[in-house]
């Protein structure tokens, strides 16, 4: 005689293999120990003085207000790419997936110099518009945009993709017999379907774009007020002084927290 | 544009290795016995006696200079190997005063020796070498500059090394010689990703050491700073105390101050000591 399915998973769950504990208590003491070695020679009594420092307080504003800009870009042009990716089918998409994920895996150095080829005052891209229009995207602040997109999107894409894929396709293929347009399938059927992954998609790619450093000081350089993020900041500080960089990191990882805890179990396992 | 490609790649791939170097150092911290014993014979300092593994952190202007030194020496003792860690001498300092397993350090400038010195990690410093400063501006000089005045216009591309490393602090004072508030458009963390800006043309005019510039062959050119307004960098080299590998450490300095050594750093632009 079986057992009701619910049973055997609970006994399943309860089995822990004995090997399985102290290897997991392993791996979140690793990420846990470097964070606590950073409060632990944190400058608590100087903090209010270091945190108030132009520097600290440009580069905060900077960080936020571009890693929001670039979230928003990425969800107008990347939600539709996952759903091109989840549910047609065309030859090459596997590769046009790799793609997308590149940006993930490379070195952002990578990714920075690639953006000033395409997109640089003689780039591909960058030389025909900077002579038209005098336009360019390196040194300002849309150049931090641009990198912080082009590093952060692939961790949207890759999980409103994933959600769109587990979302059951009958709701849009009912919705499509009932008369509904394609357009309104998307909005009403899809979009809402794949909301709990796009908001997870939203938090990891905006937190991503507020760590970013190596595609944004190769491609948009580093100045003060403009251009000049946390992690640039924190990196020259490194350098000079200590207690200023350890403050900055303090910062950026609070902001960090603060929108990564509140993403729930069901929003990472869509 | 095919004439700028070369020298871009290797740029960048130097900007890699800057870049992922301190992961390997940081990677590399807890194996101090990896080549415990390969050297320590007790021989004094003869130059048979070389061998081994070292580890040079140098400043970044002394990338290509000192890729030919290391190759020489090696070729004169085949049982030593040295390898390079290259990045802005005051990101050197701190991963050396971190703990950061290095043999031999050679900084662009006096003050980031003196601080490891301070902190026991060296003794006994040496110059070695002086550069001096020079505004590079790319192939063509499409903007025009001519001097340091042409930092004041907004309406070019200046970039500067950041004010916490060498370059940043000499081109700085430079400025200052001449009277000039410069308009900036980035402060780059090291001499060469600036210098790899100006040779692609993303930037009008920056402020590099007269080396970079004959570095980068063809692709930038250099418009001469006067040297009222000019600023001289003191080069300095030590053997660390917590070198794993003391003779060879020695030796490398000693090559790198011999008659050898300092033809190949001349031939690089450099000036002697």
């Amino acid at each position: 005689m079986k057992p009701p399915r619910a049973r055997a998973r609970r006994a399943r769950q309860q089995r822990t293999p004995w090997l399985i504990l102290p290897l997991a208590a392993v791996a979140l003491a690793y990420v846990a120990v470097p964070f606590l070695a950073l409060l632990q020679r944190a400058p608590w009594s100087d903090l209010g003085g270091l945190l108030g420092r132009s520097i600290v307080i440009d580069a905060l504003r900077l960080s936020v207000t571009t890693a929001i800009a670039a979230t928003g870009l990425a969800m107008l042009l990347g939600i539709p790419l996952a759903w091109v990716l989840a549910r047609t089918r065309f030859p090459g998409r596997s590769v046009a997936r790799a793609l997308v994920l590149l940006p993930m895996v490379l070195p952002p150095v990578v990714g920075g110099a690639a953006l000033l080829f395409a997109f640089g005052r003689r780039g591909l891209l960058g030389g025909p518009v900077y002579d038209a229009t005098g336009f360019l995207l390196p040194f300002s602040v849309w150049g931090v945009v641009a990198a912080n997109t082009f590093v952060a999107m692939p961790f949207l894409v890759l999980t409103v993709e994933s959600g769109l894929r587990a979302a059951d396709p009958r709701y849009e293929d009912a919705a499509a017999t009932l008369g509904a347009s394609r357009s309104m399938i998307f909005r009403r059927i899809t979009v809402p379907h794949a909301g709990p992954s796009i908001v997870a998609g939203a938090v990891l790619c905006w937190a991503r774009a507020l760590g970013e450093f190596g595609a944004t000081v190769t491609f948009a350089g580093n100045l003060q007020g403009r251009t000049q993020t946390m992690p640039l900041a924190v990196f020259l500080a490194l350098e000079s002084d200590r207690d200023a960089a350890i403050a900055l990191s303090l910062v950026l990882i609070a902001v960090s927290l603060a929108v990564i805890l509140p993403l729930r179990d069901r929003w990472l396992t869509v | 544009m095919g004439a700028l490609e070369e020298p871009w790649k290797l740029h960048v791939l130097r900007l890699l290795a800057v870049v992922s170097v301190p992961a390997l150092v940081l990677a590399a911290c807890g194996d101090d016995d990896d080549d415990a014993g390969s050297t320590t014979t007790g021989a004094p300092a003869e130059e048979q006696a070389v061998g081994g593994d070292i580890t040079v952190f140098a400043a970044a202007s002394l990338t290509d200079a000192f890729t030919e030194l290391g190759t020489k020496f090696e070729s004169e003792h085949p049982d030593a190997s040295v390898e390079f860690n290259f990045g802005a001498s005051s990101a050197l300092r701190e991963q050396i005063l971190a703990g950061a397993p290095a043999d031999v350090f050679a900084s662009a400038n006096t003050s980031n020796m003196d601080q490891v010195i301070d902190g026991g990690a060296a003794s006994d410093p040496q110059d070695f070498v002086t550069n001096l400063l020079e505004i590079a501006v790319p192939a063509g000089n499409r903007a025009g500059v001519t001097g340091l005045d042409d930092f004041a216009n907004a309406d070019l591309l200046i970039g500067l090394c950041a004010a916490e490393v060498p370059c940043g602090e000499f081109g700085r004072e430079a400025l200052a010689n001449a009277g000039v508030t410069p308009s900036i458009d980035t402060n780059e963390p090291d001499v060469r990703s600036l210098l790899t800006k100006i040779e692609a043309g993303d930037l009008d005019a920056g402020i590099v050491y007269v080396t970079d510039v004959m570095a980068a062959g063809d692709a930038v050119e250099g418009v001469e700073i006067p040297a009222d307004d000019n600023v001289v960098a003191t080069y300095r080299i030590a053997a660390l105390t917590d070198a794993a590998n003391p003779d060879a450490a020695d030796a490398f300095v000693e090559f790198v101050l011999s008659d050898e050594g300092q033809e190949i750093l001349q031939s690089y632009g450099f000036d002697g000591p």
